[in-house]
């Protein structure tokens, strides 16, 4: 395949009145991990859940491996193979892991769907062993780590080329945070996955990336080789909590 | 041999994707920190956010020359001091220079861009690259030497100047590969000649040359009298310094970086872009520069861009030699000088009037300068120690320019006047 497997071009958002996203153009490539960075409201939140439907976009382009997927109703887009992991996890809290898994491949339908779904859940089983020890276990009893865990392997249960996460690291302890983020390099290497990942915790959402770039109210200001944005002052400054005029 | 494969022979398409992105965002910067960019978008009713393609790019102003002075020296930059690790100046129209700064990712940046040119110049990390640039506010030394250093070549920061050192180091040190200005490579085949050194005594192999205009036969004699192969390469200090565009072996044409600056070709009499193909002046706007943004800058030399792919696969557009200027600027042993900053140090002088000639030769393959000045009939010829000593002023006046005149004095009326239009400079070089 030529061409990026996510790409858009002039996004604008509105969310309610507030022109949330403006003439975003940003493009993922397949197997690459694409951080989006920027402070609360910066917009990241509202344009993933354009991407992936849930919220139409005022205007622009929006193309999952050259297709079109602007306008689409969000199941489509998962079947097309976009797979996207909201904020703040929403598990399923009264069912139990495996079926919180199961309800992720509602997409994959007939004999053929049924087959993968069930390679799908050996494979998370296999990447996540805790998730197979907990099989059973409702899932609200899961820690809020496994829990993250339980959200990405939905995701995964769909069968996605395209992952996008929101917030993955959000109200976990760092060491938490770190397992997740090694996981989410994981998916890329051994699913071959593309990762667009919106954090504020930019530090550890960069030290994983390729490239990134930086929103700041709707408007890409900055982008680049994610080792540049990290070193770059700005950035520093903005995102990292460094406070440089201190030292 | 590429030194990034993945940029350097992208497709159209995804690079084309990258530009408008990195331009995009240069435009959200600019308009916020760089006061010039958002008052003059601001006086145009102008938007950044309706740039919307590439060719939107046309909807924005030019900036010139002019506008880098009139900010001088840190007004432009888009980036506080405290984030600048490096400033380099070219010269400027009225004596003071026009500086630009980089931050510590335009350096690596530079490094990199600089790197791809020295690749697609034959340089490999198993090179001794000899720089025979000044190295000093000039961007030329500096910017060959990280870039070779990138690659991982052995570097010797030679310098301009003292033609037998570089010489001596050219031999003893056997260079692999010689950085310089055309004409300076020239002089230091002659002054080889003299030396009854000839070019099988030299461990060069290639030579990468840029800073001023050559020509085609200059590049067969260089080749030949080195044994080497020449390329040419293209820096302007305002956008950055070398690592914008240089030749492939193939040498038809110099690859543009365009994943890092997007090249117009405008009509330098209306500014309105010029035909595919035709010929007309570099407009270049940077895509990643962090420090020292500009946005259309009007580089003054005039080119036309080459469509054609390129055999060696690259697949960044190249631009044709320079051929010339699209205003008076002239390249004096590489250094930038307009003819108006001549004419305010003899006006200031109180010696010259309206009436003087800038006269270039070639002598020894180097650029020798004389400036011809009418002495006005009040000057009294006499008294000659007098007149020795104004000469000697003025001369000192004209080497801040970075370039030494001589000056002469002439008898009144006696320059040209061709259709009683003063010609003030007179280029007998020839390339």
């Amino acid at each position: 395949m030529s061409g990026p497997m996510l790409a858009l071009k002039n996004v604008d958002v509105f969310y309610g009145k507030i022109h949330a996203a403006r003439r975003v153009s940003l493009h993922v490539k397949a197997g690459e991990i694409v951080a989006l960075i920027g402070g609360n409201g910066a917009g990241k939140t509202t344009l993933l859940t354009a991407v992936s439907g849930l919220l139409r976009p005022a205007g622009g382009e929006i193309a999952l491996a050259g297709e079109s997927i602007l306008g689409l109703a969000p199941e489509r887009v998962v079947r097309l193979g976009l797979s996207h992991v909201p904020e703040g996890r929403l598990v399923f809290s009264p069912l139990s892991v495996e079926d919180n898994l199961r309800l992720g491949a509602y997409t994959r339908r007939g004999r053929e769907g049924r087959e993968a779904a069930a390679r799908t859940l050996a494979r998370i089983y296999e990447m996540f062993p805790v998730l197979a020890e907990r099989r059973a276990q409702a899932a609200g009893t899961l820690s809020g780590g496994e829990q993250q865990m339980l959200a990405l392997g939905r995701a995964l249960m769909a069968g996605p080329r395209l992952l996008l996460l929101d917030e993955p690291g959000m109200g976990l302890a760092p060491l938490v945070v770190r397992d997740i983020f090694r996981l989410i390099v994981r998916l890329r290497d051994e699913l071959g996955l593309t990762v667009l990942l919106v954090e504020q915790n930019a530090r550890s959402a960069l030290r994983i990336a390729d490239r990134g770039y930086v929103l700041e109210t709707g408007r890409i200001i900055l982008q680049g080789p994610a080792d540049e944005l990290l070193a770059n002052k700005d950035v520093q400054r903005a995102y990292l909590g460094r406070d440089l005029d201190a030292r | 041999m590429y030194w990034q494969a993945d940029c350097e022979c992208m497709n159209r398409s995804d690079l084309e994707m990258v530009q408008l992105e990195r331009l995009q965002s240069t435009l959200t910067r600019v308009a916020r920190n760089v006061p010039l960019y958002s008052r003059r978008f601001a006086e145009l009713g102008l938007d950044p956010d309706q740039i919307r393609s590439l060719d939107d790019v046309r909807r924005l102003p030019f900036t010139t020359k002019a506008d880098v002075r009139d900010n001088y020296p840190y007004g432009l930059f888009a980036v506080p001091l405290r984030e600048v690790v490096r400033l380099q100046a070219s010269s400027g129209t009225t004596g003071k220079p026009t500086v630009v700064g980089y931050t510590k990712g335009d350096v690596r940046r530079w490094s990199e861009l600089v790197a791809r040119v020295l690749t697609a110049g034959g340089v490999t990390k198993d090179d001794v690259v000899q720089i025979a640039l000044n190295y000093g506010l000039f961007t030329g030394g500096f910017g060959f030497h990280y870039g070779a250093e990138r690659i991982g070549a052995s570097v010797i920061p030679s310098s301009s100047g003292n033609t037998r050192r570089q010489i001596m180091i050219m031999q003893d040190y056997r260079a692999t590969a010689l950085i310089c200005t055309p004409s300076y490579a020239l002089h230091l085949a002659d002054a080889l000649a003299e030396m009854g050194v000839g070019r099988n005594d030299l461990t060069l192999r290639v030579g990468l040359f840029g800073a001023e205009p050559w020509s085609e036969p200059m590049r067969r004699e260089i080749e030949e009298r080195l044994g080497i192969q020449a390329t040419d390469n293209y820096g302007i200090s305002e956008v950055m310094g070398p690592g914008i565009a240089g030749e492939c072996l193939e040498r038809r044409g110099l690859h543009i970086n365009e994943d890092h600056f997007l090249a117009e070709i405008v009509d330098p009499e209306s500014g309105e872009p010029a035909a595919p193909g035709e010929t007309g002046e570099l407009v270049l706007t940077t895509l990643t520069k962090e420090a020292f943004p500009v946005v259309r800058y009007r580089t003054g030399d005039l080119t036309r861009l080459i469509d054609e792919p390129c055999p060696c696969g690259r697949t960044f557009r190249r631009m044709a030699r320079i051929p010339g200027r699209a205003d008076d600027m002239l390249i004096i042993r590489g250094v930038n000088v307009f003819p108006s900053q001549v004419e305010a140090i003899l006006l200031e002088s109180g010696l010259a009037g309206p009436h003087y000639q800038i006269v270039l030769d070639r002598e020894d393959r180097m650029d020798k300068a004389t400036v011809l000045v009418e002495a006005p009939e009040s000057f009294c010829t006499d008294r000659i120690s007098e007149s020795q000593g104004v000469i000697e002023s003025l001369r000192r006046k004209l080497e801040e320019l970075g370039v030494s005149f001589d000056v002469r004095l002439v008898e009144p009326r006696t320059l040209e006047r061709p259709e009683g239009k003063a010609k003030r400079v007179l280029d007998r070089r020839t390339l």
